[in-house]
């Protein structure tokens, strides 16, 4: 059974999109195949590496693990609308000027779960970021960087 | 992802009629950590997702200190652990649902989804069941109310009978002299299914204990409730001993599985000790 | 950082920001699977339930009926596979000679299954979905074997036979010799010199000591893709990301039996790879299901087929005896190790035993590779492949001598160390080396001085090797008329080497980082050059573009010398850019600096355009040294790193964020290996922790700050002192870890990972 194809209202970075998505298609799914957004990386594809982290609603969530029938009428936020039409994000910058990178896959998850966080709690501790950032993996730089990076910009 | 339709429930009654005419593929979608990925990767077969964020009694959070805490099947944890009156009251359900995956897991992942997944290892389980969560269940024939405690009837598998799913959990009232606490063991530090995960509830009136509630989780095929457990601290003063023979009892009572996640020499001895931590960490809670 | 000897430089030992960076925190940078091709089919691949089978028979058509397949693929569909190659045979074990029909197999299963996960099967539908669908109507009848994923199981007699023609080839000492038994053991390797014999009766003290370890997996973030369109006329474009785009590119052309040039291999960003991104999977499927449907295929792997059928490394058996005197020289080592290479021959068994015992000087010494085929997934390269089991094993024996002689373990290492001119394993004797400079900056490190306190808290030491890689790159260079440089690269990117090798560029020719753009480009636009792997990239980019920085250098004085109408013999080309010739007969100064020359390369024969491809081979061995504190929890098994120092000879230090954060991540991949991460099998070969769930790679939370400091002793093999550094820090984590284990709560540790498990079993 092939399910009919379904159109999908919802904001995406301020813009109103409206997506013809399959029924079958994760939030992820959607964005990255039916809209060529592809900001939002798939690591897993089961909620376990936070790659593919957006802000819906004002939430962080993993985009895999929510379908995109789920998202009518939402507001989603993804790594293309971090930075503004004039200027990258100070998160974007320090993970730049920080070498908070090397291979990048999972920068886009971090960097939105970094901001969720900054959003929640301007003034993490090392612990508290460490804490939060867990559900987001990286295998290049055993983290040191990324956190560092995330403490900068809090201190501002 | 096979095959599926969403539909989107648009109050209880109407819930209940998409499962129904749904039959028993039909799913309840709350925050979907589980079941999503479960109907992706085709283990568990579902036509029809009916979601029911969008019905104000699934996503309820009320807080009243005569009659306790009600918290919808939908509510997202991150609201759970992050309401002043849960945190003051409910530790416990704190310390359960800020470890159940990551943050962006928490954004969307329920209670009542960790119940209804009904996986033994269900971290905020054994933390309901002492605190004597009961689950209130709608269903073509009324509503009915199933203890946390009783609702888990295998891996996977429970009381829900078709048509049948979790409105809220409510969770009495806490009094004076009571504490509560849970805790896992994970090989990491976060990002990981239990090992083994205990619950402890106490009750202390002039130095003895005077009610208990222990729980465990991970250790068999449904978390389990460990009276045994509690009769061992039951009418006794806290001390080292009793204590210990709590975690005895515990241990005694775990019938664990030696798989990827643990051995049964591990899961047992983990019992004990996490048995007697949270008696601790509850302990040290009451007010 | 401690420098010995090192120039001064403009850029290098800079820290610009990387060329690729907006892109990838802008969520804009092109990976693999984020390609879009106009009637682009997608791709999904039917992988074996069993852990060894015989394929009976596939029926594909319910498949190929579906509404929205476009094409189905088996091992029969690859031109290169079945009846066009002879059966492997005895020859093709040979190191380095690859049985073409084992390739093709590996790809997709021929006659067997030799492990769970092992691909079948492959359909291309008009979405993922549709695809996943078509699998489940492929029916396929096995008939189950008996396996074994075991190492040390796989060499037993009456063990299951993976391919019953693999005889065992001895190479050892000379000898070249085949047995006619049936077996698992697809190769053996011996490194000797000396007489053990007389360096053990030597010894006052000798320690032998079995060790095994798992299988770890690379665990790089971005699943294996590859995207594939054959046009009509022959030629095949493939998309994905790999470490070495020739190197997909060839073993792509050999797969599918079309000449090389027909195959052109576009890199895309690549989200990590370890080594587990050298060898191909999907690509030759992508092509073959593109030829079928006429259409372009993207084809990416889940997560759980990433675990069951691409990477790990080799599980492993070792076996160490080290003698020593009392004042702790080592008067012979003898060491055994087997790697399980998978379902096909080849583990880095080979690798690993050229790394055991080089950090030391050990004058009479025999060492022993075995490479065992097992029903796991093939292995691959990971982070200085063999090393961190055999140095693991050997690190470990060395803290145990240097407890029975009551010495500090770095006076023990420091004792033996190699140094220039000392002879290797194989017999060479090494140039300059940083062993010894590494030993001594940990002595002194304020940490290894720092006391440690607490219950159940310990501290270790280890030291590391690798020998890093040399090989073959190439590159090219366009000089604009501003004096920008258009810099075209063959090495794909993995972690900053476009900003690495533009640095040396640019210190090459006394120009500015910025004025450099450089790209990674595909296989028919750039000459050959070898994966991005072996820490070579900037050690063998550098020296490519210190070439080609040379050859701008002579025709920039070659054009001053046509417009000042002299010698070029008289001008030179200065540190900071400028050409500079002799005064003109009227005393006036001449000289161009680089951007004004180049303003006036097409008026004096065009712009510049170079090219250069270059093979060294004095890439220069690098070495690492670990401290770690950390408290082990005697009720739960856990244990928690409080503190972690790694100390690296790091050659020159090119961008040194970039140095920092290669050793930050080895060492964490190293914390993963020693506490956590391993394949868990049950008792029916199947793997049962295929997923990042169960599969723990080190969260945020799991590690402290890692601190890292750089020793700097350049390598004089290269013309800016670089030596490689990516690969070095995964190897001491585990006999470090292990080693501080001991210190913590008094037990020795003989197999990695030291999970909670096996470590509360040691303590119930």
């Amino acid at each position: 059974m092939i399910p009919e194809p379904k159109v999908v209202n919802t904001i995406i970075n301020g813009d109103s999109k409206q997506i013809l998505v399959s029924e079958r298609d994760s939030l992820l799914e959607a964005l990255r195949d039916r809209i060529g957004m592809t900001g939002a990386k798939e690591g897993c594809n089961n909620g376990n590496c936070g790659a593919c982290a957006v802000i819906m609603d004002g939430r962080l969530v993993n985009s895999c693990c929510v379908m995109a029938a789920e998202v009518e009428g939402s507001e989603i936020m993804t790594v293309e609308g971090l930075a503004s039409r004039d200027e990258l994000h100070p998160l974007q910058t320090e993970f730049l000027d920080n070498a908070a990178l090397q291979c990048g896959i999972c920068t886009p998850g971090f960097l939105m779960s970094s901001y969720a966080l900054l959003q929640e709690n301007p003034n993490p501790t090392e612990e508290e970021t460490r804490f939060w950032l867990a559900g987001n993996l990286c295998r290049c730089t055993g983290y040191d960087k990324i956190i560092e990076s995330v403490l900068t910009v809090a201190k501002g | 992802m096979q095959a599926v339709n969403y539909a989107r429930a648009t109050d209880v009654d109407d819930a209940i009629r998409l499962l129904s005419e749904g039959g028993e593929n039909a799913r309840v979608l709350a925050g979907g950590t589980d079941l999503i990925v479960q109907a992706r990767e085709r283990k568990r077969k579902v036509d029809l997702l009916v979601d029911v964020k969008h019905v104000e009694e699934f996503m309820v959070l009320e807080f009243d200190s005569s009659t306790g805490l009600k918290v919808g099947a939908a509510t997202p944890l991150y609201q759970v652990y992050g309401d002043n009156n849960v945190k003051i009251n409910y530790p416990a359900l704190v310390d359960a649902s800020t470890v159940i995956g990551g943050k962006a897991i928490q954004g969307r992942a329920s209670l009542g989804g960790n119940l209804g997944n009904s996986s033994p290892a269900g971290d905020s389980l054994a933390a309901m069941i002492v605190l004597g969560g009961v689950a209130t269940i709608a269903g073509p024939n009324g509503r009915r109310e199933v203890p946390v405690g009783e609702f888990c009837t295998g891996p996977g598998q429970n009381v829900l009978e078709s048509g049948e799913l979790i409105v809220y959990i409510s969770f009495p009232p806490v009094g004076d002299g009571e504490g509560a606490a849970w805790e896992r063991f994970i090989p990491r530090n976060e990002m990981d299914i239990a090992v083994a995960s205990a619950g402890a509830w106490v009750k202390i009136e002039d130095g003895s204990v005077t009610d208990a509630r222990i729980a465990l989780g991970a250790v068999a095929a449904t978390p389990l409730v460990a009276s045994d457990a509690a009769e061992a601290l039951i009418g006794r003063p806290l001390t080292d001993e009793t204590i210990s023979s709590a975690g005895d009892a515990a241990s005694a009572i775990a019938r664990p599985i030696t798989d990827m996640r643990g051995s049964i020499k591990q899961r047992k001895h983990l019992a004990k000790i996490l048995t007697e931590r949270t008696i601790r960490t509850a302990v040290e809670r009451i007010r | 950082m401690v420098a010995t000897g090192k120039p001064q430089y403009k850029i290098i030992g800079t820290r610009p920001r990387r060329p690729d960076g907006v892109d990838k925190v802008t969520g804009r940078a092109q990976y693999g699977a984020d390609i879009k091709l106009e009637g682009l089919l997608y791709g999904a691949v039917l992988r074996s339930p069993h852990a060894h089978a015989l394929i009976k028979s596939i029926d594909t058509s319910k498949a190929e009926a579906l509404d929205g397949v476009h094409a189905v693929i088996t091992n029969a569909d690859l031109v290169g596979s079945g009846q066009t190659v002879q059966p492997a045979t005895a020859e093709a074990l040979e190191p380095g000679k690859a049985s073409p029909r084992w390739a093709a197999e590996s790809i997709l299963a021929g006659p067997k299954v030799l492990y769970h996960g092992h691909a079948v099967a492959a359909v291309a539908a008009d979405d993922v979905h549709i695809a996943q669908d078509a699998l489940e109507l492929i029916d396929v009848e096995y008939e189950i074997l008996p396996h074994v994923v075991d190492v040390q199981d796989a060499m037993l007699d009456g063990a299951p036979i993976l391919h019953p023609q693999l005889r065992t080839g001895v190479r050892a000492a000379g000898v070249d010799t085949r047995s006619d038994i049936e077996t698992n053991l697809a190769s053996h390797m011996r490194l000797e010199s000396g007489d053990i014999e007389k360096g053990f009766a030597a010894a006052d003290l000798t320690i032998e000591r079995e060790f095994t370890s798992s299988q770890f997996h690379q665990g790089y973030i971005e699943p294996q893709n590859a995207t594939a369109f054959w046009s009509h006329d022959g030629r095949i474009n493939i998309w994905t990301s790999t470490q070495g785009s020739f190197m997909a590119r060839d073993a792509t052309a050999d797969v599918l039996g079309v000449p090389v040039a027909q195959v052109k291999v576009i890199p895309m960003e690549i989200g990590g790879g370890f080594g587990g991104k050298i060898p191909i999977y999907l690509e030759p499927m992508a092509a073959v299901l593109s030829k079928k449907s006429s259409r372009p295929v993207k084809m990416w792997m889940d997560r759980e087929a990433v675990f069951q059928a691409t990477g790990p490394t080799a599980s492993s058996y070792s076996k160490v005896k080290i003698g020593v005197t009392n004042d702790g020289t080592i008067t012979a080592a003898e060491c055994l190790f087997a790697m399980g290479a998978g379902g096909y021959p080849g583990s880095p068994v080979g690798a690993g035993v050229m790394c055991a015992l080089a950090p030391y000087k050990i004058d009479n010494q025999v060492i022993d590779g075995l490479d065992v085929v097992l029903n796991t997934p093939k292995t691959s390269a990971y982070r200085a492949p063999g090393a961190p089991a055999t140095e693991y094993a050997v690190e470990s024996v060395m803290d145990e001598i240097a407890e029975q002689l009551d010495m500090d373990p770095i006076d023990l290492r420091l004792v033996n160390v190699a140094e220039e001119g000392v002879k290797n394993s194989s017999g060479t004797p090494w140039p300059k080396i940083g062993a010894k400079d590494v030993l001594e900056a940990m002595k002194s490190h304020p940490h290894y001085l720092s006391e440690i306190q607490g219950e159940d808290v310990g501290r270790g030491i280890a030291i590391g090797f690798w020998f890093n890689g040399g090989m073959e790159s190439s590159s090219s260079a366009r000089v604009n008329k501003d004096g920008s440089i258009a810099l075209i690269l063959g090495s794909v990117d993995i972690g900053g080497s476009r900003a690495s090798i533009s640095m040396q560029l640019a210190e090459t020719l006394g120009v500015t980082y910025e004025q450099i753009a450089p790209q990674v480009t595909d296989t028919d636009s750039v000459g050959y050059t070898a994966v991005t792997g072996g820490s070579r990239t900037t050690f063998a980019g550098g020296w490519v573009v210190y070439e080609l920085g040379q050859m701008i250098k002579a025709e920039m004085i070659s054009r001053a010398s046509k417009i000042w109408d002299i010698s070029g013999d008289e001008i030179t080309y200065s540190d900071e850019g400028t050409v500079v010739g002799p005064d003109d007969a009227e005393g006036n100064k001449r000289a161009f600096s680089f951007n004004e020359l180049a303003s006036k390369l097409q008026a004096t024969g065009g712009l510049i355009a170079v090219s250069a491809s270059s093979s060294h081979t004095t890439q220069g061995a690098a070495y690492g040294g670990h401290i770690v504190d950390l408290k082990v929890d005697r009720d739960t098994g856990k244990t928690e790193i409080l503190r972690y120092t790694a100390i690296q000879d790091v050659g020159t230090a090119i961008h040194p964020d970039y140095v920092e954060g290669q050793i930050q991540g080895g060492i964490a991949q190293g914390v993963g290996m020693a506490l956590n991460e391993e394949y868990y099998y049950d008792s029916d070969g199947h793997l049962m922790n295929g997923s990042f769930l169960d599969y723990r790679v080190p969260v945020a939370n799991d590690l402290p700050m890692l601190d890292v400091e750089m020793v700097e002793v350049p390598n004089p093999g290269h013309p800016f002192g670089v030596r490689g550094v990516g690969e070095v820090p995964i190897v001491p984590p585990q006999p470090t870890i292990r080693n501080a284990i001991y210190d913590a709560i008094g037990v020795r540790f003989y197999h990695t990972p030291m999970s909670p498990r096996r470590v509360l079993d040691e303590l119930l």
